[in-house]
């Protein structure tokens, strides 16, 4: 086996310097070194979206990152999102429209969703679509998932709004 | 209409969500014990084959192995019973097989041997070190191949079971069920209008996104704990048990939180495997299977042949109908084929019926259930038919099958008579809903319907209710939440002990914690759990009534109860709450408890409205609009009950469009989510439901389970409304383009030469 290289990455906000073998996967480093397992492997090869995380600022499945190309770089994972006990808008909506059933591939909706407002705070429903066609679900029909990011990407631009009235 | 009750039909958050949405909840994968090793099973490369040889050595010598397993480790199962899998039973001796082969592998990817290691990568490695000796076998590899009387023989020992008739020689014919009714020739001769179709349909997989997991740990007293995302944890107790020779009480099955299931998780593919390894080692074993082994190696739903005649009269009444089924089990017996002689045209009553059921074995995976099990297939051809029938009468499909539809007091195909059904009024609300009138405008647009039915499940649910100090209600289920059931648990008890919901705080239990549960499946959760559920709340409010009247210094006979409240006449009354914080004072803890069993069946029916556009030149179909239609007794909490016939809509637009399992010569060509092509956000438009309510028999507001049904009807509404776009009748799953392509082709072709003959 090969031997191990040190790796620096910044996950939700803290810093971890850990070593990894060269062959694992951000997806398994995340999950077992580093005992964040909302991110899941749904395949393994890049076709479910169920590992999404934000790497610098970009929707990415960990499954196919090396964890050694994430070297310096920063990471939000599902368990990021909230901020502490305040839910994102997303994660309320996504209650709230009940977007999720068995909720194993929510997290990478999430985090897909997230990647698609920061780009367009305003997404026509074919946008959504187009923008989550890489996340599968099994359980919803992607109705009330579309549905839920509308309704969040809606609350957002309403607080942002807010917030330069009150600015 | 006003609604009689405070919770029930309301749409809450569910209780389980905020973990859901943070990550933080535990699924199948996310067990991780100090000490634990990985295991990584070895798995046939051949279809069909005789194991000669298995030399782990070297696995075993591999530096960071710790134990390897193979058919040797495991206790040779010979028994012929009948295991409870969850939704059907399997052999014992079958069902062993499935976690391990033993000197023959019936298809591709059954395991070999496993091995258990510090690491994943390294279990990985070591497994390809292990040297298997194989003598192949010509591997079966299509039903109708596989009924014929020169075919290779999966099982010597194998005779077909049928009720007349001894069987001589050894078959892949499990069994052959026969329906009939009335005398079938006279039917055809009373039919002014006939129509035959023969159809074919793919094995398809569940698709859950969660791989099947499991972590176990043994301990010396011979004791097994089992970590794992399973849609029935007693199932998994009961099965392990079985495949491991051991007694059930020594197998605690803990249910971790489940990536969907649909059918195909009732099986312990892996479990067992980490059991052996872990009882080698003494250590924790955690085993997760790999996208490719999801669909090589667990049960995918079954694909077959079916061919159908259908007869009418000019009037629209139908008068016969035999059909001819065949269905692949995979290596051992146990497809759905049953379901689908008694689903398809139990819709209908047909005076005159002949049904020829086999359940046929063949060098594919062993199948399993899936939602509404052998209901797809046979309602894609019954329901292509029925819509041929009405353009052959010139009558609106929906009135044809009015004409048609079975009412409370009719017969299924086997005889029983349905009890509170809502078909006729479904189909009514059909035909009045805005969709089925709105116009279609364009070129190779068409609008098609179909309909579905499933007889639901009821079975086993044991729920109780303990108490909390501050006047809150736990409830313990041991029905695993697949999609939003703690939810609608916890809403029939807030609704009945007149608490907010949030005062209600539902759980599941593991195997230990709680009596008996069937499993999460055949639409019943909701249904037979919830009764479980009112029943112990009527319990609860027993105890809890005399346990007011101490505080209200009444006799209990004076205590009445309503909306949370206990009064005895005008002037004395206390909260629910008020009575559940003092129990302390008026005698003490206690439990409440709600068993349900032998509840009549509340069966359901639904229905499929999809308007496609086809592209001649590729053949690609499109949606355009889709709306779902269901009889739902009662909806409890109406939006994952529209989240269910979404989602089983949308897999049946899958099945009807895209999904298959690709073989070639017993291999699965397209082992991964890229080539097995299920839909995507994408691919779809936003899928209306309209729900209709017409109240069970049994349980209590009239609930029918809800999960089922849905996935019925799509493939046929598709191939209904493709023939109204381009006027041909699709009869094969999946409509993929390449074969609407060439079925427009072939149309194509046979409509010049019929016009140059008549030149």
């Amino acid at each position: 086996m090969a031997g191990k290289v040190p790796v620096r990455l910044c996950v939700n906000g803290s810093e971890y310097e850990i070593l990894v073998e060269p062959r694992q996967t951000l997806l398994e480093v995340l999950r077992e070194e580093i005992q964040l397992p909302g991110s899941k492997e749904g395949c393994g090869n890049g076709n479910c979206g169920a590992c999404s995380v934000m790497m610098d600022g970009l929707a990415s499945n960990s499954c196919l990152i090396l964890a050694v190309q994430a070297d310096g770089k920063e990471i939000t994972t599902v368990e990021g999102l909230a901020d502490g006990m305040q839910l994102h808008p997303l994660q309320q909506a996504f209650l709230e429209e009940a977007a999720l059933q068995c909720g194993i591939c929510t997290p990478g909706f999430l985090i897909a969703a997230n990647s698609l407002l920061k780009k367009n705070p305003d997404p026509s429903e074919a946008e959504v679509r187009h923008h989550l066609a890489g996340n599968l679900c099994r359980c919803t029909g992607y109705d009330k998932i579309v549905r839920a990011v509308l309704k969040a990407a809606a609350a957002m631009r309403a607080e942002s709004s807010k917030e330069e009235v009150s600015a | 209409m006003a609604s009689n009750y405070r919770v029930i039909g309301t749409r809450p958050i569910r209780p389980d969500g905020y973990g859901k949405v943070t990550g933080k909840d535990q699924y199948g994968a996310d067990t991780f014990l100090p000490g634990m090793l990985y295991a990584k099973v070895l798995r046939s490369p051949h279809p069909h084959a005789v194991i000669k040889r298995i030399d782990t050595s070297k696995a075993e010598a591999f530096p960071g192995v710790e134990a390897v397993c193979t058919g040797a480790d495991f206790p040779t199962v010979t028994s012929d019973e009948a295991i409870d899998s969850g939704e059907e039973t399997i052999s014992a001796r079958f069902m062993t097989a499935l976690s391990m082969a033993n000197h023959k592998v019936y298809y591709k990817g059954q395991p070999v041997a496993a091995v258990a290691a510090t690491s994943p990568a390294v279990a990985a490695e070591a497994v390809g070190l292990i040297e298997v000796e194989y003598e192949p076998l010509p591997a079966v590899d299509d039903v109708l191949d596989a009924m014929k009387p020169e075919a290779p023989l999966l099982h010597g020992d194998l005779y077909t079971e049928r009720l007349t008739g001894e069987e001589k020689r050894p078959s892949n014919i499990a069994k052959h069920i026969q329906q009939s009714r009335g005398e079938i020739e006279k039917g055809f001769a009373e039919a002014e209008v006939i129509v035959e179709r023969e159809f074919n349909t793919q094995m398809v997989h569940q698709g859950y996104i969660e791989p099947q997991a499991a972590t176990v740990q043994a301990s010396p007293d011979g004791r097994l704990t089992v970590w794992t995302s399973t849609q029935g944890a007693w199932q998994i107790r009961t099965q392990m048990a079985t495949i491991l020779d051991m007694p059930e009480g020594r197998i605690r099955v803990i249910p971790t939180e489940i990536g969907g299931g649909f059918g195909g998780k009732f099986t312990p593919y892996v479990a067992p495997v980490a059991a052996v390894l872990s009882r080698k080692t003494g250590r924790p074993v955690k085993a997760v299977m790999k996208r490719s082994e999801v669909f090589q190696a667990t049960g995918p739903g079954s694909g077959g042949y079916i061919r159908l005649k259908m007869g009418a009269k000019r009037d629209g009444s139908i008068v016969a109908a035999e059909a001819f089924i065949a269905y692949d089990a995979g290596a051992f017996p146990g497809s759905p084929v049953g379901a689908a002689c008694l689903t398809g045209l139990s819709p209908y009553t047909i005076p005159h019926l002949k049904i020829d059921g086999y359940d046929v074995v063949t060098n594919h995976p062993r199948v399993k259930a899936y939602r509404a099990p052998g209901g797809t297939p046979m309602g894609m051809a019954v329901e292509s038919v029925v819509d041929e029938i009405a353009v052959e009468l010139g009558m609106d499909p929906i009135d044809l099958r009015l004409k048609n539809a079975v009412g409370p007091g009719d017969r299924m195909t086997n005889g029983v008579a349905y009890n509170s059904i809502g078909f006729k009024e479904l189909l009514q609300a059909i035909k009045e809903h805005p969709h089925y009138t709105a116009p279609l405008e364009g070129e190779f647009v068409g609008r098609g319907v179909a309909c579905g039915f499933w007889t639901n499940g009821s079975g086993t649910s044991t729920v109780h209710l303990n108490f909390n100090p501050d006047g809150t209600v736990n409830l313990i289920e041991g029905s695993t939440d697949i999609g939003g059931s703690r939810a609608s648990m916890a809403m029939i008890a807030a609704e009945e002990l007149g608490l907010d919901l949030s005062e209600v705080r539902p759980q599941v239990s593991d195997t230990e914690s709680l009596g008996y549960n069937d499993g999460t499946g055949g639409s019943r959760v909701t249904y037979a759990t919830g009764v479980a559920v009112y029943r112990a709340c009527k319990d609860a409010l027993n105890e809890l009534k005399s346990r007011a009247a101490i505080l209200l210094e009444v006799d209990e006979a004076a205590v009445t109860f309503s909306g949370g409240i206990f009064r005895a006449g005008a002037a004395k009354e206390i909260r629910i709450q008020d009575v559940i914080k003092q129990l302390g004072k008026t005698g003490g803890p206690f439990e409440a408890r709600g068993v349900s069993g032998s509840l009549q069946r509340a069966p359901a029916f639904g229905a499929s409205l999809a308007d496609v556009k086809v592209d001649p030149e590729t053949g690609k179909v499109q949606i355009l609009r889709w709306t779902q239609f269901q009889d739902v007794g009662k909806a409890i909490h109406p939006a994952y009950v529209e989240g269910q016939l979404q989602g089983g809509a949308v897999q049946g637009i899958g099945w009807g469009l895209s999904e298959e399992y690709s073989f070639k010569d017993g291999h699965m060509l397209n082992p991964s989510f890229l080539d097995y092509r299920m839909p995507t956000a994408l691919d779809l438009p936003m899928i209306d439901t309209h729900l209709v309510e017409v109240p069970a028999s049994d349980g209590p507001y009239g609930v029918r389970g809800v999960g089922e049904v849905c996935i019925v009807p799509p493939p046929g509404a598709i191939a209904n409304a493709i023939y109204r776009a381009v006027g041909v009748r699709m009869t094969e799953l999946p409509m993929k383009p390449e074969c609407v392509w060439r079925t427009l082709q072939t149309a194509q072709q046979e409509q010049v030469s019929e016009t140059s003959q008549a030149g």
